[in-house]
């Protein structure tokens, strides 16, 4: 195999060796190419990254649903009339419409949006009050800053627990004074605070200032009986979001005996829309930096292909005399593309290299993604190897322009050139 | 070895052909030495590019060791290049950056030849021309004369069937000229055939045969009492 021949490899490092800066100058498009495809590809994934953790904790194929007023008068009904679900309903939905995966009812003191006052040894909270199940955790993720979320033990013994917004905290506690265990007021009923969790600052769908107590808790203490306010729910993988929550309104519309086309009387939110343009974005963000890049490896690789044509005419008289000694064509053509190639493979590596350190700088200084989408900014493998693969093909492609003109001059007027 | 029969060659200059060979018949038997003379635009040059596969012609027949040489692919040419012929150049051609050793060793790489024999082979060709000690040595290190003598040890190491040199000594003074011609003879003495292109009278004398040509015709082709380079060495 002439891949592995030593003595091709030796003639072209020979070659190549032999005139250094004009082979560093030849190398510097692809080097800079190489740099910019990289830093363009990693700079997206960062993005991308970023997103993806600024997004961490909220499953991305969740919707919500809550009730408003019908807008259309059906089955004797006016409109204007106020939706209010039953804790059954979340059974029915769960029985009937097997891709939900999780169904975390919830109710809320008050009307949507109301505050209620909250007491602590005479300071208050105006806070949103929520009686929520455990599982409202695997669709929105609290991030704790001390104690636990509610658990199950909670809504089987209506424990009289609250987690507590830091907003919350704030409001009621002295600063850095405890306040696990301690015993907050909620329309004339104490709640002891089992956990203080910080609010998400990118998906904020509870507010920073809000009270959870169990669910099951809430129903005596606010005696709502069978009531629901509204329904957190996450679909499985897999799923259009927007097919349940078809799916669900037509269960309710059903069973409210709301009008089949009464857009109003079912609120809802579908949480994957906002993920699918994030993910668009970066896609499109992601294609656009490849393209740019791989015009760029173009120019390069053309460069390189340019200086072996200069190369070529300068070792006319040398390839004379290879091909008056024996070298076929062939041979002559491969050395010139191997030459191509090994140039264009190199400079790769080399632009590779600087670029992934220049990368690797750029996530030390904004990497963490606190406060700027920009996590992890690299390029993964397949982009490398499909940029790698391109770059190298490209330059057996351009590489054969040398190398025809090479064969092209015909030995006798290679040797005559003196 | 080598024979030819009405040989025509012609250029195209522009609108007008020029007629450089016009019916060339020549033969030459394995061990001779020919010199071929004539001044310029005689066509000696185009002959030998011929006879060496470089050129082709335009009518006529060429055998060279019962092989006829007709309608070549540049594949074939320099296949059979390789196999037949070593040519020795006025301006030595060797590849500047390549070692004596290299330089002779390059017709062998084209053979395919394994790079411990190649090595092995092209010193015991560099040690005939009397440069084993400069085997490592770049071009620009030589003189003209050792040039010229790793040219013929590159020519030589393929064991062509016929050695081809055009103007062999044309850029070397006439000492040098004579340690060149000495060694040709030798080479010649072993009983290679060689054809020896020149335009001085002295060293056509040191052949043991002289074709004069001119203006594409062979005008006269001798046999001559061979000089010795080595009286005047």
């Amino acid at each position: 195999m002439w891949l592995f021949d030593k003595d091709l490899w030796s003639e072209i490092f020979h070659t190549l060796g032999k005139n250094m800066f004009r082979t560093f100058l030849t190398m510097l498009g692809v080097i800079f190419a190489m740099i910019i495809l990289v830093l363009l590809l990693g700079s997206a994934n960062g993005m991308s990254n970023g997103f993806d953790k600024l997004f961490a904790g909220t499953a991305s194929n969740s919707l919500f649903v809550w009730g408003q007023s019908t807008s259309e008068p059906y089955k004797g009904f006016e409109r204007g009339r106020r939706i209010r679900y039953k804790l059954e309903d979340a059974e029915t939905l769960k029985k009937q419409i097997p891709e939900i995966e999780v169904l975390a009812p919830r109710i809320e003191l008050g009307s949507h949006r109301d505050v209620t006052t909250v007491y602590r040894k005479g300071q208050t909270s105006g806070s949103s009050v929520y009686g929520d199940f455990p599982e409202i955790d695997n669709i929105t993720k609290k991030k704790l800053v001390e104690g636990r979320f509610l658990n199950n033990n909670d809504i089987e013994h209506s424990k009289k627990v609250c987690v507590i917004g830091e907003e919350t905290y704030k409001l009621l506690f002295e600063k850095g004074e405890n306040a696990i265990g301690e015993d907050i007021r909620i329309n004339g009923v104490f709640f002891a605070v089992v956990g203080i969790y910080k609010p998400n600052n990118n998906i904020n769908i509870d507010g920073e200032n809000a009270v959870f107590i169990p669910f099951t808790t809430f129903q005596k203490a606010f005696n709502s009986g069978d009531r629901m306010g509204w329904m957190a729910i996450a679909v499985e993988p897999g799923t259009k979001v927007a097919v349940v929550e078809n799916q669900i309104k037509t269960i309710l519309k059903a069973k409210y005996d709301i009008h089949p086309d009464d857009e109003r009387a079912i609120g809802s939110f579908d949480m994957s829309e906002i993920f699918n343009n994030i993910t668009a974005f970066t896609n499109v963000l992601k294609g656009f930096s490849f393209f740019i890049g791989i015009f760029t490896l173009l120019a390069g690789v053309i460069a390189i292909s340019n200086i072996l044509l200069i190369t070529v005419k300068e070792r006319t008289k040398e390839i004379g005399v290879r091909r008056a000694l024996g070298a076929t064509p062939k041979v002559v053509k491969r050395q010139i593309v191997v030459e191509a190639i090994v140039l264009t493979a190199f400079a790769g590596l080399i632009g590779f290299a600087i670029s992934v350190g220049i990368l690797a700088i750029l996530n030390n200084v904004w990497g963490s993604g606190e406060d700027f989408p920009f996590v992890n900014p690299m390029v993964n493998i397949p982009q490398f190897g499909i940029s790698f693969l391109l770059m190298v093909g490209l330059s057996v492609l351009i590489g054969m322009l040398p190398a025809n003109r090479a064969i092209k001059v015909r030995p006798i007027e290679a040797l005559r050139e003196e | 070895m080598i024979e030819i029969k009405d040989l025509h060659k012609s250029y195209k200059m522009g609108s007008n052909s020029l007629h450089v060979l016009k019916g060339i018949n020549f033969r030459a038997e394995e061990g001779e030495l020919v010199a071929i003379m004539g001044s310029s635009g005689s066509g000696k040059s185009t002959l030998l590019n011929i006879l060496g596969m470089l050129d082709g012609a335009d009518s006529g027949e060429y055998t060279l060791d019962g092989v006829p040489i007709k309608d070549l692919s540049e594949t074939k040419a320099a296949q059979y290049r390789n196999k037949f012929l070593g040519f020795v150049f006025q301006s030595f051609n060797l590849i500047n950056y390549k070692s004596a050793l290299e330089n002779v060793a390059l017709p062998l790489y084209y053979q395919g030849v394994p790079r411990k024999e190649r090595q092995e082979k092209a010193l015991k060709y560099l040690e005939r021309v009397g440069l084993k000690e400069w085997a490592t040595h770049l071009p620009s290190e030589l003189s003209g004369g050792q040039k010229q003598r790793v040219a013929i040890a590159r020519a030589m190491a393929a064991e062509p069937k016929v050695l081809l040199a055009d103007e062999p000594t044309g850029a070397l003074d006439s000492t040098t000229s004579y340690e060149v011609m000495d060694l040709i003879q030798k080479i010649n003495d072993d009983g290679n055939t060689i054809l020896v292109v020149t335009h001085e009278e002295d060293i056509a004398h040191m052949c043991k045969r002289i074709v004069y040509l001119k203006d594409g015709v062979i005008v006269e082709d001798k046999k001559v009492k061979q000089v010795r380079a080595d009286h005047y060495v």
